[in-house]
């Protein structure tokens, strides 16, 4: 039971004695049994030899990258401590140190560093319990992590999610491709094709193609939808044939994806369609749903609550390339066809369709058409009124046009509708966005407002804010900053937003110290 | 002196932490944000003020020397998340330019000293022949109670250890009581650990068999204790459970690396013992320090690992010579990077079967191993020899696995690591590890021990 190796000699049969009591067996004392076994344990402690050594775990892949500098140690080891029992309750001036590990991990990786390894348990533990840390925390944890993965039951998910990159071969591999093609889970294949298609999007296509007919349809639906990244024209082949698959689901994902190809042939389709319905003269929704349509993707019962020609409309116009529209408005740009008044109640519609439209072929100049001036008021927007819609839209611009268009957003409306907005922006938030956002703070905080109905929005800055703005938001925070003996009398809002800008504060010199600490020569 | 001290790690300072939930508040006040007025001193103190929900900041003072620590916040905790809110600064930032300590710091560090000081000197003589009156009386009862736990065991192996299993923990309880009565707690430990053994599963009567004899033997060393060499004698009294004092010992003064420091809670949750493993770095002598805290408090002493410090160790008579008290300091605690040297696992049971000649009540024995290589497995994990077969099993036992086994497999890699542990006849109980610098291609230099909890 001790795990050593030897047992010994007459110590069962004393064993056996001390069982049944001396009573039940002639010729001895219970002293004498005990002085014998005494002497019989110490004999076995003083003469324990080491056990055989069982099989060795392989050692694990070589991991090439540096472990942080100690400092970015240290700061990760307190990440990881803080995260332990979450308490809940007011949040005080103290950093949230649970927001700032997705930035280390995405700040470490960025250098280049693998995690340190005696971190790589808590790592793991953390991954575990917060699916969007996984990727990072994977990447950062390296084949040791992975190895150390297999060994712990609770660590599994780390091998299922493929990263660490030990188990899937290279993609030049032919062979090793192949087979994990053929033998893998369905996970592994999943990750396999994902990086496949990422290093040889055609060859990822061959790949798909020599088992297609045989995949079950929700994996159909799942392989289909990795061609997603690297969408060209030269998968129009295969998403055209796709489109006759048996499953609907899969058909609609083969149509989605053609028509972001503008130059599709289901697109060319698609376009005479929505060409027939919508022009400078006003809209004629679609009479019927053909089977053309049908097989282009175009779903015929609309869900409740909705006509059904209304419904065909939009799906045409969504999948029509936004190019097709300047001849038939007759040589106008995307901001005065959206400025076309439409009649008999079907702007709504188009607007929309248009906007879906605009994500999906990633137009920045229709996108940036249907959002109209940051400064409109959101109702009177040209193209949709909705948050979701227009973060989706601002996704199709470039970073700064981003930050430029909600920077002004915010100025104009103030920040109880920028949450969504906010978080398509590039962090850290651009100078101008930065600066927008604690201006619209310190608005809020003279208005009287309270600090929590924009908690959403500072605990978004305490993450995204360049924390190069610390010293800035210092001053805004020290300049009202009560008198003690006037805060003790008066716990308004005033206390309670001099703590949130005190957490903000600190928050933006922790991250700042923690990059420091990563980019510190090792 | 003109420069700060070398800081201490952020695991080495949340190691101090009384509980969780001052290791994630503290924590929290790790950054530059609440703290104010904040300073350090060539000579091992750190202070600053720090701005809670109140008006005034909390004044925080800590002699890392000790460590101590006062903070004029109502906090009971020890060190209170003030404390280790600046210690968690100063190790990751520090605290700027070595200073003067201001007033309302230097106040409190100054009577410290002048405590340190009073201390050192001799007390004064106790009343000798109240004393040994007093002793002898004690001695009178243990030798009462020695006798009737003999009469107990031998009525025990009479009747047999078959009907153990179904006897319960209450008998025991009962003797135990008698012990504490005796004043021999050591026994009334020892009896109330035979109690728990008949539901400890499969070969639970040879486990008996061993403790009882073991028990039996410490019986008859106390009544026999005046034939016993005197080393042996201490070494009896002691796990009697008479206090051995370390009075008149020999101070040995060295740089003392500290290997290990972890807590155990007794049963009834009344009293935390704090062990913390010492290693002489010139004279490469164990020494074992303890202290106690009452409920809901930690224990005082706290010494984080990888740390050394230069002080003086007195060693009590007994127990193989691994008690200690730490004696006069002479400077702050300092890190220290370098793995102690490692032996092999074989040697390591040489050594725990000579110190049974010392105390042969010992269950384990402190070792490096090293390098050698963890292996998990379903059954039970092994520490093998990095170059041979040899390996011991580690003991997963009592609550001390988990987490930690899986750091030292992480800082292992399948690889070698030297490793501070127990080593004894229930398997080994790895306490701390180091990385050992083996493969060239990947930078492992970091030397810092990691406290597997």
């Amino acid at each position: 039971m001790n795990g050593y190796g030897d047992g010994y000699g007459d110590w069962e049969e004393l064993v056996g004695t001390a069982l049944l009591g001396t009573d039940r067996r002639q010729g001895g004392t219970p002293e004498a049994l005990l002085d014998a076994a005494a002497v019989q344990a110490l004999r076995r402690r003083a003469g324990l030899r080491p056990a055989e050594a069982g099989p060795r775990p392989e050692p694990a892949a070589p991991d090439p990258r540096p472990e942080p500098p100690e400092p970015a140690r240290r700061r990760l080891a307190q990440l990881l401590a803080g995260r332990a029992g979450a308490g809940g309750g007011r949040r005080g001036s103290a950093p949230d140190l649970t927001e700032l590990l997705p930035q280390w991990l995405a700040a470490a990786a960025r250098h280049g560093y693998r995690a340190p390894a005696a971190q790589l348990p808590a790592l793991l533990d953390a991954a575990r319990a917060r699916t969007d840390l996984r990727p990072q925390a994977l990447a950062l944890a390296g084949p040791r992590g992975h190895w150390l993965a297999r060994l712990n039951p609770d660590w599994r998910f780390a091998l299922r999610s493929g990263a660490g990159g030990a188990e899937l071969p290279d993609p030049g591999d032919r062979e090793g491709v192949a087979r994990l093609w053929e033998e893998g889970l369905f996970a592994e294949r999943v990750a396999l094709l994902g990086a496949v298609r990422a290093a040889q999007p055609a060859a990822a296509l061959a790949l798909l193609s020599t088992t297609w007919a045989t995949e079950r349809a929700e994996d159909r639906l799942m392989f289909l939808d990795s061609l997603r990244a690297g969408l060209s024209q030269q998968d129009e082949p295969f998403l055209e044939r796709a489109l006759g698959d048996r499953s609907r689901n899969v058909r609609a994902v083969a149509a989605e994806l053609l028509s972001a190809l503008p130059g599709s042939a289901l697109a060319g389709r698609m376009a005479e369609r929505a060409l027939a319905c919508v022009g400078p003269e006003g809209v004629t929704p679609p009479a019927e749903c053909d089977q053309g349509m049908e097989r282009d993707g175009v779903v015929r019962r609309p869900p409740a609550g909705r006509g059904e020609r209304a419904w065909w409309l939009g799906q045409l116009v969504e999948a029509a390339p936004l190019a097709c529209w300047r001849d038939r408005f007759g040589g106008l740009g995307p901001a005065e066809i959206v400025a076309v008044p439409v009649a008999e109640g079907w702007a709504e519609e188009l607007h929309a369709a248009w906007c879906r439209a605009a994500v999906r072929q990633r137009n920045p100049e229709w996108s940036k058409a249907l959002l109209g001036a940051a400064t409109d008021p959101p109702a009177a927007g040209p193209g949709t009124a909705s948050l979701a819609e227009r973060a989706k839209l601002l996704e199709t611009l470039t970073q700064e046009e981003r930050a430029a268009w909600v920077a002004e957003f915010i100025r104009a409306h103030g920040l109880s509708e920028a949450f969504q907005l906010l978080g398509v922006c590039a962090v850290p938030w651009a100078g101008e966005l930065g600066r927008a956002v604690v201006d619209a703070l310190e608005a809020a905080r003279d208005a009287g407002s309270y600090p929590w109905s924009f908690s959403g929005v500072m605990g978004l800055a305490e993450r995204c804010l360049d924390p190069a703005e610390a010293g800035r938001l210092e001053a805004v925070a020290a300049e009202r900053r009560p008198e003690p003996a006037e805060a003790e009398a008066a716990a308004g809002a005033e206390a309670y937003w001099a703590e949130a800008f005190q957490r903000l504060v600190a928050t933006l010199r922790m991250r700042a110290a923690m990059l420091t600490e990563l980019t510190a020569p090792a | 002196m003109t420069e700060q001290q070398v800081r201490w790690t952020a695991e080495q300072v949340l190691a101090l932490a009384p509980d969780d939930a001052s290791r994630k508040a503290g924590g929290k006040l790790g950054g530059a944000g609440p703290w104010s007025q904040t300073g350090g001193s060539a000579s091992g103190a750190v202070w600053g003020w720090c701005k809670g929900s109140g008006s005034k900041p909390y004044r925080t003072v800590v002699d890392l020397t000790g460590p101590a620590y006062t903070c004029s916040c109502p906090s009971r905790k020890f060190p209170c998340k003030h404390a280790l809110g600046l210690l968690l600064l100063w190790a990751a930032e520090g605290l700027g330019e070595p200073a003067e300590a201001p007033d309302w710091a230097a106040e409190w560090l100054a009577k410290r000293a002048e405590k340190a000081a009073a201390r050192s000197a001799p007390a004064a003589p106790a009343d000798a022949e109240a004393a040994r009156r007093r002793a002898e009386r004690r001695a009178g009862r243990i030798g009462a109670g020695v006798t009737e736990l003999e009469r107990r065991l031998a009525d025990l192996l009479r009747a047999g250890l078959a009907g153990q299993e179904q006897a319960g923990y209450g008998v025991w309880e009962e003797t135990a009581a008698r012990m504490v009565d005796a004043q021999a707690p050591g026994l009334a430990a020892r009896v109330r650990e035979l109690g728990t053994i008949p539901s400890s599963g499969a070969g639970w009567p040879g486990r008996m068999l061993e403790e009882c004899a073991l028990l039996h033997l410490l019986d008859r060393a106390w009544l026999g204790a005046a034939g016993l060499p005197e080393p042996l004698a201490a070494t009896v009294r002691t796990r009697v459970g008479l206090p051995a004092a370390a009075e008149g010992a020999a101070a040995v003064r060295d740089r003392w690396l500290v290997l290990a420091q972890y807590d155990s809670v007794s049963a009834d949750g009344r009293l935390t013992t704090r062990r913390i493993w010492l290693q002489g770095l010139e004279g490469d002598r164990k020494a074992l320090v303890m202290d106690y805290g009452p409920p809901g408090r930690p224990p005082q002493l706290a010494l984080p690992v990888g740390l050394v410090l230069e002080a003086e160790a007195r060693f009590r008579p007994g127990s193989a010579g691994l008690r200690a008290d730490l004696g006069d300091r002479f400077a702050a605690p300092a890190p220290h990077s370098r793995p102690p040297a490692g032996m092999s696992a074989g040697a390591a049971l040489e050594e725990y079967g000579t110190a049974l000649r010392e105390d042969p009540w010992l269950d384990s024995w402190p070792v490096v191993l090293g390098p050698v290589v963890p292996i998990p497995g379903e059954l039970g994990w092994q520490l093998a020899d990095a170059d041979g077969k040899d390996a011991l099993p580690v003991r997963t036992g009592g609550g001390r696995a988990g987490a930690g086994l899986w750091q030292l497999a992480a800082l292992s890699g399948g690889g070698p690591v030297t490793v501070f542990g127990e080593c004894g006849h229930r398997g080994f109980v790895p306490l701390t590890a180091w990385q050992t610098e083996t493969q060239a291609d990947t930078d492992m230099g970091t030397g810092e021990p990691v406290s597997l909890s």
